[in-house]
């Protein structure tokens, strides 16, 4: 594991591999239409891959926060809505489920030089997508906070708590610490990061049963618990919008944030020099005396249509091709942690690389932890408002999610 | 009308309704009965950049031939009513045999989703619908008592509210109550407690959405009370006035009266939009403390693995909701029409 990731994240330091020629990429003709989520680091791929443009390529691109609902209708018609749907580990699952993208194996043989190994998503020996960045949640920290209450940087979240007493004791901060705290995906998310810290599993080996309500998950909630002590009580309402305009007025001293929120937060809109400048970050903490950093990794890659034909599968891939070349990720740095050959990683990457190399989890793949995830973003609210025991919250969710379960098919 | 006019004068309407609101509403009464097919699973190695993984995985080959072979999906029946999500028969059942006294049955039941969001849909809908129509009759009382200069205006404003997408008006409204928000360090100023916050506590964001509610709807019935107001027969006004009536009392016994079918009008529509409360609930955040029936079937389709079945049944729960709690006044109208 530790090995693997090194091999997909250090700097190679070799000069990108020729990437396509710039005018035309050299298509022919044919459609690509892409379907993406709507943040900055996906905005510079796909405005890459627009240079494809032209020469009897027609080229559309939708960026929408709906992305999740629309993909699997819009991939069912056939011919389908879009050529090219820009996936992340959660959002592949469904089109997967439907058999809605092709496998890849035959235009990465042909058209994918210069992508490495490790950036293939196979799925039962097929390529199902193609993975240019990682994201994943990792420590963001105010040095001169930390360093005016006299403790180092934390490595466990002990530490953090011990850190945000030492800050609120000496009245530097109210609330020192923030979290993607709110009701329903925001916090699913927090309990599946600190669970896989403490060694967690989710399901029964080998089948869709929920095995959650346990010691680690108890764990897992007593800690959460103890964290949301040194936050605003708002918490249940903050996703990561709020998280990073609390960091960017300087109200907080540690927060466990995405990645790819560090562009926003490092660009001088929105905050003080001060608070910028004191901005660090680190992999995220290890819980429990564990080893592995309790949080999820996050790959975004790019998927083909199944419904289409294969003149535009091979434009849609061509040009995707040509959005994720080193080209692209070293003008953009800064945006993302790319995955792609012939990128330098810079210090913004450093969070993603130490969690990483800790030995982070990548987030489970398995088709029914959506509906897991959202178990747990709802039953376990009554917990944090204090009106619930942490072992009849863990026996809402797995109620909750053995009815969604047996409705969904996955579970008799 | 003679009979054939009218059937030609109703027919388009008819369609209409029969293609937009009937057949989409037999469409989801047959979908509450199926639920998905068993996925056939598979064990496979899943290779990502960070690491290979023997995981399960759905075999979409063998999922599809099933469900080509029966589109709807399998047939549950009434399965999907009576589980945890929705009814909950069995779960109600035992917390009704194990409780130790009735507010801790009441506990057991809020604990359910569909109990917890019916708990909050009707204190809304009770308490939003004549807080509504009494603010809105005093508003429409007040307008139509100012001078012709100043009623333009004065309409203008008091429909803003109405104007604004619930949507926007609620996040406006979200903002505003922060605790570093003007209304919230207001209600914290005037506390005199710092750590007041209207997001935390549940009983708190149950006032705060409820406030929007009325907030939101009175101008509705303002608007229908003042063009009301406009046809009250000022002679039967006159001569309560020459009878000594005071204002109160010619507001009480003529006005009121007059605009009793238009009060009944409101609180129709009124029981109706509050029965599926919604867009506050996302606008405010506040699904940790309040649902309701409409954000339950928002929930179950707005995740990776969309619950038609579940959402279907909570859409016929919903409409069931509706027909009881109108029928009272369905009862008023069939009675009156045979009266004459």
């Amino acid at each position: 594991m530790k090995m693997m990731m090194k091999g997909a994240l250090a700097v190679t330091g070799l000069v990108a591999s020729a990437s396509m020629a710039s005018a035309g990429c050299g298509i022919s003709g044919g459609s690509v239409q892409v379907l993406a989520n709507d943040f900055p680091a996906l905005h510079a791929v796909v405005s890459e891959a627009e240079a494809c443009a032209g020469n009897g390529v027609t080229f559309t691109k939708n960026h929408t926060a709906e992305h999740k609902d629309l993909q699997v209708p819009a991939l069912t018609t056939n011919p389908a809505k879009y050529t090219t749907v820009l996936v992340a580990n959660g959002t592949l699952v469904p089109l997967l489920n439907d058999n809605l993208v092709r496998p890849l194996d035959a235009l990465v043989a042909q058209h994918g030089q210069g992508l490495k190994k490790s950036q293939l998503i196979t799925i039962d020996g097929q390529v199902m997508a193609v993975a240019f960045m990682a994201n994943a949640q990792h420590l963001f920290y105010r040095d001169d906070i930390l360093k005016a209450a006299g403790v180092g940087v934390p490595k466990s979240y002990e530490e953090v708590v011990a850190a945000a007493k030492a800050i609120q004791d000496k009245g530097l901060m109210k609330y020192p610490l923030a979290g993607t705290f709110k009701a329903g995906w925001n916090l699913g998310e927090e309990f599946v990061n600190m669970y896989l810290g403490y060694g967690g599993e989710f399901f029964a080996s080998g089948s869709a049963a929920p095995a959650i309500n346990n010691a680690k998950g108890v764990a897992t909630l007593e800690m959460m618990k103890s964290l949301t002590d040194y936050m605003n009580p708002d918490f249940l309402t903050y996703d990561s919008n709020s998280v990073q305009a609390e960091w960017e007025a300087g109200n907080v001293a540690m927060t466990n944030l995405w990645a790819s929120r560090i562009g926003a937060v490092l660009d001088n809109e929105g905050s003080t020099p001060a608070v910028v400048q004191a901005t660090r970050f680190a992999g995220a903490p290890t819980v429990g005396g564990g080893s592995i950093p309790a949080t999820t990794l996050w790959w975004d890659g790019f998927t083909i249509a199944r419904n289409i034909s294969d003149a535009d599968a091979e434009a849609s891939f061509r040009a995707m091709m040509n959005g994720v070349s080193a080209k692209m990720a070293n003008a953009h740095a800064d945006a993302a942690t790319w995955l792609i050959e012939g990128y330098e990683p810079g210090a913004t990457s450093q969070g993603i690389l130490d969690s990483a190399s800790g030995g982070a989890q990548p987030y489970p793949m398995v088709p029914y932890m959506g509906l897991m995830h959202t178990a747990l973003g709802n039953e376990l609210v009554e917990f944090f408002q204090g009106s619930e025991s942490a072992e009849k919250a863990l026996a809402d969710v797995e109620a909750a999610y053995t009815v969604a379960a047996r409705e969904a098919g996955f579970l008799k | 009308m003679p009979h054939k006019t009218f059937f030609w004068f109703i027919l388009p309407s008819a369609l209409a309704m029969t293609l937009f609101i009937a057949l989409p509403i037999v469409s989801v009464l047959v979908q509450s009965f199926y639920v998905e097919h068993e996925r056939v699973f598979k064990e496979v190695e899943n290779c990502t950049p960070f690491s290979c993984k023997t995981e399960l995985q759905v075999d979409a080959e063998a999922t599809a031939a099933l469900e080509a072979a029966e589109p709807l999906g399998r047939f549950n029946g009434w399965g999907t009513y009576l589980n945890r999500r929705h009814l909950a028969v069995e779960e109600v059942g035992q917390a009704w045999a194990e409780r130790a006294s009735l507010p801790d049955f009441l506990a057991a039941l809020y604990n359910l989703p569909f109990y917890k969001a019916l708990a909050f849909t009707l204190t809304y809908l009770l308490a939003v619908t004549p807080l509504v129509i009494l603010l809105g009759f005093a508003i429409a009382l007040g307008v139509n008592a100012l001078p012709g200069l100043f009623k333009g205006p004065v309409i203008f404003f008091s429909l803003l509210p109405m104007v604004i997408t619930p949507l926007i008006g609620s996040l406006i409204l979200f903002w505003m109550i922060d605790a570093r928000g003007i209304l919230g360090s207001l209600i914290q100023t005037l506390w005199e407690d710092p750590d007041l916050s209207l997001k935390a506590s549940p009983v708190l964001t149950w006032v705060m959405l409820m406030v929007y509610g009325v907030w939101h709807s009175a101008p509705f019935a303002f608007v229908v009370f003042y063009a009301g107001l406009q046809t009250v027969p000022q002679d039967t006004l006159e001569s309560a006035m020459i009878d000594g009536a005071t204002r109160w009392e010619r507001t009480r016994y003529v006005v009121l009266p007059y605009l009793m079918p238009l009060v009944i009008f409101v609180t129709l529509m009124q029981l109706m939009d509050n029965f599926r409360v919604f867009e506050p609930v996302v606008g405010f955040s506040a699904q940790a403390s309040a649902t309701s029936l409409s954000w339950m079937i928002f929930n179950d389709l707005r995740q990776e693995v969309q619950l038609f079945g579940s959402a279907a049944a909570t859409s016929v729960l919903t409409i069931v909701g509706v027909i009881i709690l109108l029928m009272p006044v369905l009862i008023r109208t069939w009675k009156q029409f045979h009266q004459k």
